[in-house]
């Protein structure tokens, strides 16, 4: 199972202080799925606008489908913006 | 798509970009540049208080005006019914947007829209404005970020509750949001520390100080159709938020994007364009609209003035053990400051086992703030990278070696959680330490000082279009808009898979009815996100070209090999064929060849920097000279190693005029007092010396060059860079930012006095 | 509003037009001659984008009325160079890569061209102090400095 880090604040506010949580999904959509299952409203967050999700280190600014190996790290992110020249 | 490491002909080279030509003779058309036949001048009137409510707007007499064709208040404009525009990498909220766009019934900010009117004239749109009467009660208004989070602080919005608190508050205040990354245990952390140093700093709203002020012209038909020309970082983000702001559907309005005179971020989002279309659909005629540079500094998004306690403790040895920040950013008129990545950031070059970093994101009356190149990083490194400073000489140790103990490298972990992959943090260290730089010998009154910075770079969506033309040349299509030399890096890439000269392919940046969306250019992507589009793209037509060649000899694709703009069969006779010979016959093959690729780009690579600078402190005037400013940044692959140098020296420079002098100055009733650049004073040619941009290159393993973004990570060190000179220079530390002469005069007879 | 009729010379050609009492040559270049190379990015002569000749002196188009280009004669970015060769302040701009988004670059060509015409050997120091009239928000002058001064060296050269 991947091992969800609730990092920031996710795992106090939404998961009775777990930071570190494993659940069953091969993508993000089930991880999600799973995560508010056993945390209920959770997905609601992770799935707002403006969350990122990083998997094994790879930053995805959206992400849904993406694969999730059995030993994944998973963490959700605040999304970032950006400007340049 | 990976990294593979191979022999590159064109992807490192520098030839002169594809726009150039263009762009030294004037012909570049920039958003200002464009009119139509029967065109009307569009001029907004704008609130002279820093808060107050609107009591009545008596528009009569402007309409009255001969030559007048439409008049518009918050009244006239449609409110969105809520919810945010996904905008890119960033999120907008579209009630906020829609009120900063004209407001409605209060003003939040000297330079908030009241109205807008449009004339046959300039002269006569202006003329109207003054005739416009509007009824304020003037209110208490709040600009400093600490003042601003008090119980008893001017309100600005009476339905904001700070979200993300416990318990929940039962009261509206200024406060919007509190953000926290944090691991381990910062009680321990501390314990054990050896040294303690906790300090207070604090930074002025700055502004991104692009030199072409914000411009469009929007044309919208009887039949609901509608066309806006204009200067963006997005023309795709221009269109939605249009869309979504006046209740339309995508395809009514097509989005042609100008030549773009610098954005910073400061061009990712709408001011004038959804004021136009509303003028325009009014009046029945095309409504061209410009900012003066007034305008653009009173109305358009700075980034946020901010207060931030940092406090850090080590071992004896250099080892950081823990680090607390508290980071309070100013959001401006709407909630949205970058307090985010500030949090995020701030520690990031160092891998730190306890850490506790809080942000929060505060309404106060300036224009909203926006994104400025690695929104609210410079700002967390300023502080965080000083008290490294201080830190390095309390423990007498070299300041690059110290950073280099405490660094990230790979299979570290963020602070913000994912474990990194390979980065360039270590390196960078390194080549600063062995650079000439950084042992030459100082003067009196000249120091040397040395900061870090990390950005973490975005991928996002992207898409390309690859048209090979019938005599083997190339139409490379894209939707992202050139800013310092894009579509030179884009075309390059595309020429290096083809194997062919860069000059063989012409790109362009097309509307929005052209291409898929495309995110904005922002968060230095486009060499990243739309170089792999670019590169899947040109694989796409190599793949249909090397079919087309097995088609014409009657063999398998699997035996034809691509190389040097090519076909080439692997066994057989040998045979092959240019991409002109197979593109000339490809009517009688199968149609024209065109390779497509839209992707939505992960795994950006994270870049790390290490600037240093050397300054001379004048102790009668207090100014601050720059004698030497040195870049070295981990930019993966520099596909043109001229544009990846000329973002490093850009970013240093804006930097440095962010440390030196640039600040929003407010009088006491919450007005502007320097919205222009003879009073907000930009870095100029005479204020600095070469810049030295050192490349360093540990390859992005997500990207099939080696790509990071190169362009934001440059402007997060400098302020730290030259404070830290600044002590070198004069025993004094600045913690207030700017350090203009007259602060740093006051600094060092503060200093004297204090010697007794 | 009453317009007052003026004669003048720009980039070679005689050219009259008609302008509004309070109208600049910026205004009149860019809006009633539809010469948009010189561009506007302040209006108060602090940013030099509207960089023109006037009678061979650098001026800034926003800080000139219109009615003052009587008589006179004025160059712009779109008289510099020539059909069939670029100037070699504008070539050494594109090869020393000296421009981002390009929008302070018709500025600083005239500005830069008006130097090499009066002082054919500039310092570092006398370029950077010619140039602290034209503002660049990319590239942090490096490389616009060493344009210039690779561009002298070529004129030099073809004058050799």
């Amino acid at each position: 199972m991947a091992r969800v880090v609730l990092s920031g604040d996710l795992g106090r506010r939404f998961a009775g202080g777990e930071v570190e949580v494993r659940v069953p999904g091969d993508s993000v959509r089930r991880l999600i799925r799973a995560l508010d299952e056993r945390y209920p409203g959770i997905a609601g967050h992770l799935e707002a606008e403006g969350m990122a999700v990083a998997i094994d280190g790879v930053v995805y600014q959206d992400a849904l489908l993406e694969e999730v190996g059995p030993d994944s790290e998973v963490y959700f992110l605040h999304a970032i913006r950006g400007g340049r020249a | 798509m990976t990294y593979e490491p191979k022999t590159l002909k064109v992807v490192g080279t520098r030839p002169i970009r594809h726009d150039g030509a263009d762009k030294v003779t004037g012909r570049a058309n920039y958003g200002a540049d464009f009119k139509l036949p029967g065109m009307l001048w569009g001029k907004v009137l704008r609130s002279p208080h820093a808060h107050a409510r609107i009591r009545a707007i008596d528009v009569s007499k402007a309409k009255a005006l001969p030559g007048v064709k439409a008049v518009i208040t918050g009244g006239d404009m449609p409110m969105p019914d809520g919810g945010v525009t996904q905008a890119g990498e960033s999120a907008i909220n579209t009630q906020h947007l829609a009120k900063n766009l004209m407001a409605r019934d209060k003003v939040l900010y000297d330079g908030h829209p009241v109205a807008a009117v449009a004339a046959i004239s300039e002269s006569i749109a202006r003329e109207a404005l003054d005739l416009i009467e509007v009824d304020y009660e003037i209110l208490p208004h709040v600009i400093d970020v600490e003042e601003a989070m008090k119980p008893d602080a001017p309100l600005l919005h009476d339905d904001l509750f700070t979200q993300n608190v416990e318990p929940k508050p039962e009261k509206p205040s200024n406060v919007a949001q509190r953000i926290f990354v944090g691991k381990g245990d910062m009680e321990k952390g501390f314990s054990e520390a050896d040294i303690v140093i906790e300090r207070h700093f604090t930074t002025k709203p700055v502004h991104q100080g692009y030199i072409e002020p914000q411009a469009c012209v929007a044309n919208f038909a009887e039949d609901g159709q509608a066309v806006v020309w204009c200067s963006s970082q997005g023309q795709f983000l221009i269109r939605d938020l249009c869309v979504n702001m006046l209740g339309m559907e995508a395809s009514d309005l097509k989005v042609i994007p100008a030549e773009i005179g610098g954005g910073f971020g400061g061009k990712t989002t709408v001011y004038l364009e959804p004021l136009a279309l509303v003028l325009s659909h009014k009046a029945g005629r095309p409504v061209k609209m410009t900012m003066s540079r007034g305008e653009v500094f009173r109305s358009t998004g700075p980034t946020s003035g901010c207060a931030i306690r940092a406090k850090i403790g080590a071992l004896r040895d250099g080892t950081i053990v823990a680090a607390e920040m508290d980071l309070k950013f100013q959001a401006g008129a709407f909630p949205g400051s970058p307090v985010g990545a500030a949090v995020m950031f701030a520690t990031a070059p160092y891998d730190i086992p306890n850490l506790s970093i809080t942000g929060w994101d505060v309404c106060v009356n300036v224009p909203k703030i926006h994104a400025y190149r690695a929104p609210g990083a410079p700002n967390g490194a300023f502080a965080f990278e000083s008290v490294i400073d201080e830190l390095a000489r309390e423990l007498n140790v070299d300041p690059i070696d110290l950073r280099a103990k405490n660094s990230v490298a790979e299979g570290s972990k963020a602070p913000y959680g994912p474990t990194h992959g390979p980065l360039g943090g270590l390196e960078c260290l390194s080549a600063a330490k062995n650079h000439p730089h950084y042992k030459a010998n100082l003067g009196p009154n000249q120091g040397r000082g040395v900061a870090s910075g990390f950005w973490i770079n975005i991928g996002g969506q992207s898409a390309a279009t690859v048209v090979v033309n019938r005599d083997g040349t190339i139409a490379l299509v894209e939707g992202c808009p050139d800013i310092g030399g894009t579509r030179a890096s884009l075309a390059m890439m595309c020429a290096e898979v083809l194997g062919i000269e860069a000059e063989k392919v012409r790109p362009s940046v097309v509307d929005t009815t052209a291409i898929a969306f495309n995110d904005v250019t922002g968060g230095s992507r486009v060499t990243f996100a739309t170089g792999k589009a670019v590169v899947e793209a040109t694989e796409d037509a190599v793949r249909q070209m090397r079919e087309r060649a097995a088609k014409m000899w009657d063999i398998e694709p699997d035996s034809v090999l691509w190389r040097d703009g090519a076909a080439h069969e692997t066994g057989g006779e040998g045979r092959s064929l240019t991409i002109a010979q197979i593109a000339s016959k490809a009517a009688k093959t199968g149609g024209q060849i065109m390779g497509h690729a839209s992707i939505n780009a992960a795994g950006a690579g994270p870049s790390l920097t290490t600037h240093m600078c050397d300054v001379e402190v004048d102790r009668e005037t207090g100014r601050v000279t720059i004698l030497r400013y040195t870049t070295v940044q981990d930019a993966g692959k520099a596909v043109h190693p001229s544009y990846v140098e000329g973002q490093m020296q850009g970013g240093a420079a804006q930097g440095i005029g962010w440390a030196l002098n640039e600040e929003y100055i407010h009088d006491e009733q919450g007005r502007l007092l320097n919205a222009g650049f003879l009073d907000y004073r930009m870095p100029v040619a005479s204020d600095l010396p070469m810049i030295d941009a050192v490349s360093g290159e540990v390859p992005n393993p997500n990207h099939p060059f080696g790509v990071r973004g190169v362009g934001e990570a440059p402007i997060v060190p400098p302020l730290a860079a030259i404070s830290n000179a600044i002590y070198d220079a004069t025993g004094v530390r600045m913690r207030d930012l700017p350090f203009s002469p007259p602060r740093v005069l006051a600094a060092l007879e503060e200093a004297e006095r204090a010697k007794g | 509003m009453p317009k007052i009729h003026v004669s003048t010379t720009v980039n070679g050609d005689t050219v009259e037009f008609l302008c509004e009492t309070q109208e600049t040559v910026l205004d009149v270049l860019r809006n009633t001659l539809g010469l948009t190379g010189t561009k506007e990015g302040c209006g108060t002569g602090d940013c030099g984008a509207c960089s023109v000749l006037v009678d061979g002196r650098l001026v800034c188009g926003c800080l000139m009325l219109g009615v003052e280009a009587e008589g006179k004669e004025i160059v712009t970015v779109e008289g510099i160079g020539s059909p069939d060769r670029l100037h070699p302040v504008q070539q050494k701009f594109l090869e020393d890569a000296a421009l981002q988004c390009g929008f302070c670059t018709p500025g600083f060509i005239v500005a830069a061209k008006a130097l090499l015409d009066s002082n054919p050997e500039p310092t570092e120091t006398e370029i950077r102090y010619w140039l602290a009239g034209n503002l660049c928000r990319c590239t942090g002058y490096d490389k616009i400095v060493r344009a210039v001064q690779d561009a002298a060296l070529e004129m030099k050269g073809q004058q050799a």
